[in-house]
């Protein structure tokens, strides 16, 4: 078990029978940020451009909307390739990584995603000028989804 | 009857940015969870859906057990050519979905 107390174990397993937990119920924080080395390949992120589109409160952990737009011209010689989406205190802090090339024309996605937690969901973009850019966005959950 | 759903303009003005959105009926098993007994129920997911027009990679999306079951993804597209979309859902269980669909671009 990682930074989680007893009683907030105990407290997710009784809220979300969805929840169940195999082995491990959550990423450390190292894992997180383990995926995001991995994806920018340990280059530094820089803040902006990033919209994120959350509820403030999910009651819902098993589907939230999520929608994610990136300010991009979107040309040929300028545009977000690569959007990787974290999630901290999921069992695994990949969500999705969606890959976009010019011909999208906007660099605007959206889908639904489980939240185990209460946290920070993490944006990381990929420029095709080889910049990452970053932003972050905090979701209550009140009934933790199989998150993970 | 496909397990997708895509939601389309049959026809669009050439340089428009359009609409895309796409649902896949699928139970999104996490791995993460166990039955009844304690045992652990086997992983299964969508782990990549990918579009492609007139053969040429347009988006795609790596999935993880994250994302919620029946995989709802929306993005959009910019065309400069009438053509045929590709749509395809690949699952852990190596069943690969596939669904065309044409736009008319002027």
């Amino acid at each position: 078990m990682t930074s989680r107390s007893r009683r907030e174990v105990l407290a997710l397993g009784a809220g979300g029978a969805a929840l169940a937990v195999a082995g491990r119920a959550q990423a450390t924080p190292q894992e997180a940020a383990d995926a995001i080395a991995k994806f920018t390949g340990g280059k530094p992120t820089a803040p902006g451009r990033i919209t994120i589109d959350l509820p403030e409160i999910a009651e819902n952990g098993n589907t939230v909307p999520f929608t994610v737009k990136v300010e991009s011209p979107m040309t040929a010689d300028d545009y977000v390739s690569d959007i990787l989406v974290v999630a901290p205190e999921n069992p695994r802090p990949q969500i999705v990584t969606f890959r976009l090339t010019p011909m999208c024309g906007s660099a605007e996605v959206a889908t639904r995603i489980r939240l185990a937690a209460t946290q920070d969901v993490t944006v990381v973009a990929k420029t095709s000028k080889g910049q990452f850019i970053s932003a972050k966005r905090t979701v209550k959950v009140t009934v933790g989804g199989c998150g993970g | 009857m496909s397990n997708a759903r895509i939601k389309i303009p049959e026809s669009a003005k050439k340089g428009d940015v359009i609409e895309i959105r796409t649902l896949f009926s699928h139970i999104m098993e996490t791995g993460f969870r166990k039955d009844a007994s304690g045992k652990p129920i086997p992983r299964e997911i969508v782990n990549r859906f990918t579009c492609t027009f007139n053969g040429k990679p347009v988006f795609s999306a790596d999935l993880e057990p994250a994302i919620s079951p029946n995989p709802y993804i929306k993005f959009s597209v910019r065309l400069a050519e009438s053509g045929t979309f590709r749509f395809s859902w690949f699952d852990d269980n190596g069943t690969v979905t596939t669904e065309d669909r044409k736009i008319a671009v002027t």
